[in-house]
């Protein structure tokens, strides 16, 4: 490839992806369905067909859903599309969440900073129970998926210091047993 | 830099300590579980943050554009060493993953084929949501000691898990009232 339509394709990867960054609200799945709409009937950068299977290969490897902008960006480009993909989805979000930390940060200590984190944390947990039903909603998991999860978050309650490999090994080998023993 | 340290004050965590915790959390995120493995490490393990402190992070986190976990270890990492440690421990959660999923996709047609390979996918990802259950049991058992963070708590779980209504709108009505109810007030009420 030619380094000025290497570079090109670098910047329409960036003119993408970076406000997709910042309208990312609620996380990664809020902005799956446009980006499939800029990659494939905008941009031509791929088939529906081809859009589908990097959507699985981002949901089996590790990482945010969102690293789907990576694949896009290696089917573009290749490694260096990759990496610019990834640098324009993640840094602009990160950057405002880097702003928003540090004006949070700075009020620490006051009391009305204190009743917004008592506020708040409430809110965090109901969000991260709500988002435990979400996954299993997606996934259209079974009762093993459910069983594994209850027994890791039992395990951890429990036992603490156990280590968090620990317990994924012991969810691949519990799907494994079940994958051996099913018909 | 100062020469004496407060005896509250522990020495700053290494950057370094910081990329190989983060690297392993972002290596192994299978299925979105990020959060409960940060939560641990950060929280319980190395005591690097409090547990107020975490959860209303992830609040904003969610409510901030973007993914919710780089948010969270943008977060995380600005609240243990600054810019550099929101730095450090952004690019070591993505390094990782960054790589894997390309050389999954060059893979891809080749390994599909293998049933394993899925169900330890699933497997992982499975009890991934145990770790970030862990997080909610963790921040429920501090939450019902209150009366208004309870109804808050369980409030936003049915609004977004049950009956699936958008986050932002959400967290801008249940947060203020939350928020308000847990206001200092100036009658002393322990």
């Amino acid at each position: 490839m030619r380094e000025d339509s290497t570079l090109t394709a670098y910047l329409a990867l960036m003119a993408v992806f970076v406000p997709f960054s910042l309208v990312a609200i609620g996380g990664g799945p809020s902005i799956f369905a446009p980006m499939q709409h800029e990659s494939v009937d905008v941009r031509h950068w791929m088939t529906g067909r081809e859009f589908i299977e990097i959507f699985a290969i981002a949901r089996v490897a590790p990482g945010p859903g969102s690293m789907l902008a990576t694949l896009i960006g290696w089917k573009v480009a290749g490694w260096g599309g990759a990496l610019v993909a990834t640098a324009a989805l993640f840094v602009p979000s990160s950057i405002l969440c880097l702003g928003v930390s540090n004006v949070w940060n700075r009020y620490r200590g006051r009391d009305w900073h204190k009743a917004l984190e008592t506020g708040l944390a409430p809110i965090g947990t109901g969000l991260m129970f709500a988002g435990v039903l979400a996954i299993f909603r997606m996934a259209g998991a079974g009762p093993l998926a459910w069983c594994t999860a209850i027994v890791v978050a039992a395990a951890l309650t429990w036992r603490p210091k156990v280590h968090p490999f620990a317990l994924l090994l012991l969810g691949a080998v519990a799907f494994n047993v079940a994958l051996l023993v099913s018909p | 830099m100062p020469e004496v340290i407060a005896p509250e004050k522990p020495a700053p965590v290494p950057l370094l300590t910081l990329t190989r915790v983060f690297f392993w959390i972002g290596f192994f995120s299978f299925g979105g579980g990020l959060s409960g493995w940060i939560h641990r490490q950060v929280v319980h393990q190395f005591h690097w943050m409090e547990e107020d402190d975490f959860l209303s992070g992830i609040a904003l986190a969610q409510v901030l554009p973007g993914a919710n976990v780089t948010n969270l270890c943008v977060y995380v990492g600005y609240r243990i060493r600054g810019v550099a440690g929101a730095a450090v421990a952004l690019f070591s959660l993505l390094a990782g993953p960054t790589v894997l999923c390309v050389l999954v996709a060059i893979a891809y047609h080749r390994v599909a084929q293998y049933p394993i390979l899925q169900a330890s996918v699933d497997g992982v990802a499975a009890a991934a949501v145990g770790l970030n259950m862990r997080i909610g049991i963790v921040g429920g058992q501090r939450v019902v000691r209150r009366v208004a963070p309870t109804v808050a708590m369980i409030a936003t779980f049915l609004a977004v898990g049950v009956f699936q209504y958008p986050l932002v709108p959400v967290v801008l009505i249940i947060g203020p009232l939350s928020v308000a109810a847990v206001w200092p007030r100036k009658t002393a009420d322990a």
